[in-house]
């Protein structure tokens, strides 16, 4: 297939009517779900299921149940908690710095990347509070006038963490339902179901699509995009600041934060791209998520891919050029020491893979861009266990030194965090519009008027 | 929802988005003010079309983010500095750049919970789903993809008539008139609503008391924390008289706690002598352990001149005469038996921490009181090392 880059292509494919757009969005939400839903839902049911039951014995037996030990205190939890944040940026990316830069393809995969995001909080969110050992003790977290009269550390950066995720679930959630409540209107009105239609009233709120609404709907819209830009780049650098704040060396390094932003959006495109390839395939929805939605994404996912390789690059550089002997030995040490193989895991999938996205025609093909992808999903996690585990597993003291290895329990939370993700994903394509319906018209061809102002 | 014979007001329904602009521009040159525009998507180029003044969202957003950016910093610098000052890390109690991701979190967050609840609720006066532009053909046509105008019943200008005559010179291809909806009254002193309220009272307030105070204090697995052992001060059942703290059997010494058969007398004769020889070694722990537990009343130096400044009795100095005519057994033992406000130091320092301690006063009693003949041994040794 050719494509002329220099012309604008345009957003929706295949010259669709809005109320065709509003037919193919909807229908999911029409219909009875059907095999493949089930199927589909009962295998994430299942992993979530399994990190059920690991987790119910966690806690009646405690993390003793886990690999975690002595030097290597922080283990699968907190390695599954930066991955999953990680994976959320991709949706405000999306939804927020894209609508900054009025990107109009963004439109076709916003509301789905945002509904990522908030699901992947949810699954990272699990991982501190259960890390804690005695989760049911996490009301200290949050500064409250207690009885103990103490207040949180505010200078902590595990306290800058809470705030940091909670603020960002609760603006990405708000962000969201934003985004919803004309769908809603649109499914109120087009629903025929008596019990729909009360339930999309109340989530609609009274919304009736007028002008004098829209007005401050798209200026608050901007405003929020305005603010999850830099909330978005905030969160993942405070998450890296658990580790660049410490004095672990292979952890403290100034480059964290950029490379744990460049990184988390890396991961979270290519697992958006991976949900992606199948729900347009389902639902039918490629000519609203089109093949240029999914390249565009490709070539996001390689500048990312590069910036993380120059991290690692820059890492082992300034190990060298620092002088530092403790700095150097970690560095030779993850490439080369006992958790070489997830280095070079890391490596190969996060730095060499993406690189075939140069070629077109591996941006655009689906079978080849799927694999890379679920490569990229799989080196982002092994970074993440890389950056938590190499560094601890040697410590100053050879004495101390020691191997981690995740016990069944470490594996089966982690597939039950899976679970949760893949569920609350396959229950929302068949609950809410995947697509924003409101958006989705607003691009189409003709659906502006032909010369602003009005005709004079 | 039953609606009344009272008209709300006339809606047209128009094709396509020039149509619209078209009619928007019209509607507002005619002099109406209380008209809407409703689309299924924002149209651009309406807010100059329906002369609308800029979105003045903005300032809640403003006000909200500014306000928590200060709450959050005052809030930490009251709670680390002024409640509750504690130094963590080496910082100081207002560690501002320690302050900055909260801050910055709370700003995010209160800016854009104020934008939408000020959005929703101030501006457009949500949720209202009793609005009578609901459930009509017309609602039903602009959520899908048509676009309408709407030109309300309480306009100044606004006459039947001359409304659907404008509609039709727009061309609108449907018409529809829209009445009010039939007003329900809720009072507010019925008793379903009274018990309502109770209820949420009694909930909010019984959920917020078991979370605080009791939830936060729950161990659902304890055996960690209670054990089968008896602690100390402890019952136990398993000894006829109940104490769970034992006193020792007669006749039997426990390890490491030699009897020290002079406790209590004023002067233990001269019979205990001093095993130990004044070796470097040995000064030097009697130094460590005279400046842990002696030097707090007597001084570093012994000169009586204790750093509690008066908070405690001072202790009289060890160079007195007195003190130096001491026997090495007499310091000894008023080390472990104590003597007027002093306690006894048995328990705090070893048999051989407390003589390698009276050997280390013997040298501060010398040097303190040195005579010339120390000096030139001093000088004499000098030389001999500088050799």
């Amino acid at each position: 297939m050719n494509i002329d880059y220099s012309q604008e292509i345009p957003v929706v494919e295949g010259g669709l009517k809005q109320a065709h757009i509003e037919e193919l969005i909807s229908k999911p939400l029409d219909t009875k779900p059907d095999k493949k839903f089930l199927i589909a839902i009962s295998i994430s049911g299942s992993l979530l299921l399994i990190g059920a039951i690991c987790l119910g014995l966690t806690f009646y037996y405690g993390i003793g149940l886990w690999g975690n030990n002595q030097p290597v205190g922080w283990g699968f939890d907190i390695v599954n908690f930066v991955f999953w944040v990680g994976i959320g940026h991709a949706g405000t990316l999306i939804s927020a710095i894209l609508f900054l830069l009025r990107q109009r393809w963004r439109t076709g995969i916003a509301r789905f990347a945002e509904a990522m995001t908030i699901f992947a909080v949810m699954c990272a969110g699990i991982f501190p509070a259960i890390h804690t050992g005695r989760p049911w003790l996490d009301g200290y977290l949050f500064p409250y006038p207690n009885q103990n009269q103490l207040w949180i550390n505010f200078s902590s950066p595990l306290i800058w963490d809470v705030f940091a995720v909670s603020t960002y679930f609760t603006v990405s959630f708000v962000f969201w339902f934003v985004g919803l409540i004309p769908d809603f209107a649109t499914l109120r009105d087009r629903t025929t179901s008596k019990i729909k239609k009360t339930i999309y009233s109340i989530f609609s709120l009274g919304w009736r699509h007028s002008h004098r609404n829209w007005q401050h709907y798209e200026k608050a819209y901007m405003l929020l995009a305005g603010f999850a830009t830099p909330l978005v780049l905030s969160v993942h650098t405070i998450v890296s600041f658990d580790f660049a704040v410490s004095i672990i060396p292979g952890w403290h390094t100034t480059i964290f934060p950029p490379y744990f932003v460049a990184g988390a959006i890396f991961s979270g495109f290519a697992m958006v791209v991976t949900v992606l390839i199948f729900v347009r395939k389902i639902f039918n929805l490629e000519h609203i998520i089109t093949l240029n939605h999914l390249e565009r994404m490709n070539k996001v996912i390689l500048a990312t891919g590069m910036m993380v390789g120059y991290a690692y690059a820059t890492e082992f550089f300034i190990a060298w050029y620092s002088g530092n002997q403790f700095e150097t030995f970690v560095f030779v040490n993850r490439a080369l020491g006992p958790y070489a193989w997830a280095y070079w895991i890391m490596v190969s999938c996060n730095v060499l893979f993406p690189q075939l996205f140069w070629i077109k025609k591996i941006r655009r093909s689906i079978p080849i861009m799927l694999v890379i992808v679920i490569f990229v999903n799989v080196g982002m996690w092994f970074e993440r266990f890389v950056i938590v585990v190499s560094s601890l597993h040697r410590d100053f003291l050879p004495s101390s030194w020691g191997y981690y290895t995740p016990t069944l329990y470490d594996i089966g939370i982690l597939l039950g965090s899976f679970g949760l993700f893949f569920t609350l994903v396959i229950l929302f394509t068949k609950t809410l519009p995947v697509v924003s319906i409101s958006e989705v018209k607003a691009v189409a061809d003709g659906a502006q008027p032909s010369h602003h102002g009005g005709n004079h | 929802m039953k609606r009344t014979n009272k008209l709300f007001g006339v809606a047209a329904l128009f094709n396509s988005p020039n149509e619209i602009i078209h009619a928007a521009k019209v509607i507002a040159d005619n002099g109406y003010k209380n008209f809407d525009i409703n689309t299924p998507y924002p149209v651009h180029g309406m807010d100059k079309a329906m002369k609308l003044k800029p979105s003045k969202l903005g300032y809640i957003t403003l006000a909200f983010g500014l306000s928590g950016a200060v709450f959050a910093m005052l809030f930490m610098y009251w709670a680390m500095s002024i409640d509750y000052p504690q130094v963590i890390g080496g910082k100081p109690f207002f560690a501002f750049p320690a302050f900055v991701p909260v801050t910055f979190e709370v700003t995010v967050l209160l800016a854009t919970l104020s934008t939408v609840i000020g959005l929703l609720t101030f501006m457009f006066g949500f949720p209202h789903n009793k609005q009578p532009l609901l459930d009509t053909n017309y609602m039903k046509n602009v959520s899908a993809d048509k676009f309408g105008a709407v030109i309300y019943a309480d306009d100044p200008q606004f006459n039947e008539s001359k409304v659907k005559e404008l509609f039709t010179s727009l061309k609108s291809h449907s018409v529809e008139l829209v009445f009010e909806i039939e007003k329900e009254t809720y009072p507010i002193f019925q008793p379903k609503f009274l018990m309502l309220l109770l209820a949420v009272a009694v909930i909010t307030s019984g959920t917020t008391y078991f979370v605080l105070n009791k939830l936060l204090f729950m161990q659902p697995f304890n055996w960690m924390v209670y054990q089968d052992k008896i602690t100390a001060q402890e019952k136990s059942d398993f000894f006829s008289d109940q104490y769970g703290m034992r006193t020792k059997v007669e006749g039997t010494v426990a390890s490491g706690f030699i009897p020290y058969p002079y406790s209590g007398q004023t002067n233990p004769t001269e019979t205990l002598s001093n095993p130990l020889l004044p070796t470097k070694k040995v000064l030097m722990l009697g130094q460590k352990k005279f400046l842990t537990f002696c030097s707090p009343c007597h001084g570093n130096y012994a000169d009586g001149d204790s750093r509690l400044r008066g908070q405690f009795p001072n202790p009289p100095t060890l160079h007195s005469a007195r003190a130096r005519e001491f026997s090495d057994g007499m310091i000894y033992h008023i080390i472990t038996n104590g003597q007027n406000v002093m306690s006894s130091y048995a328990l705090q320092v070893t048999r051989e921490e407390r003589w390698a301690i009276v050997n280390y006063i013997r040298v501060l009693q010398r040097a303190k009181n040195a005579k010339d003949s120390d000096i030139e041994e001093i000088q004499k040794g000098l030389i001999n090392a500088s050799r």
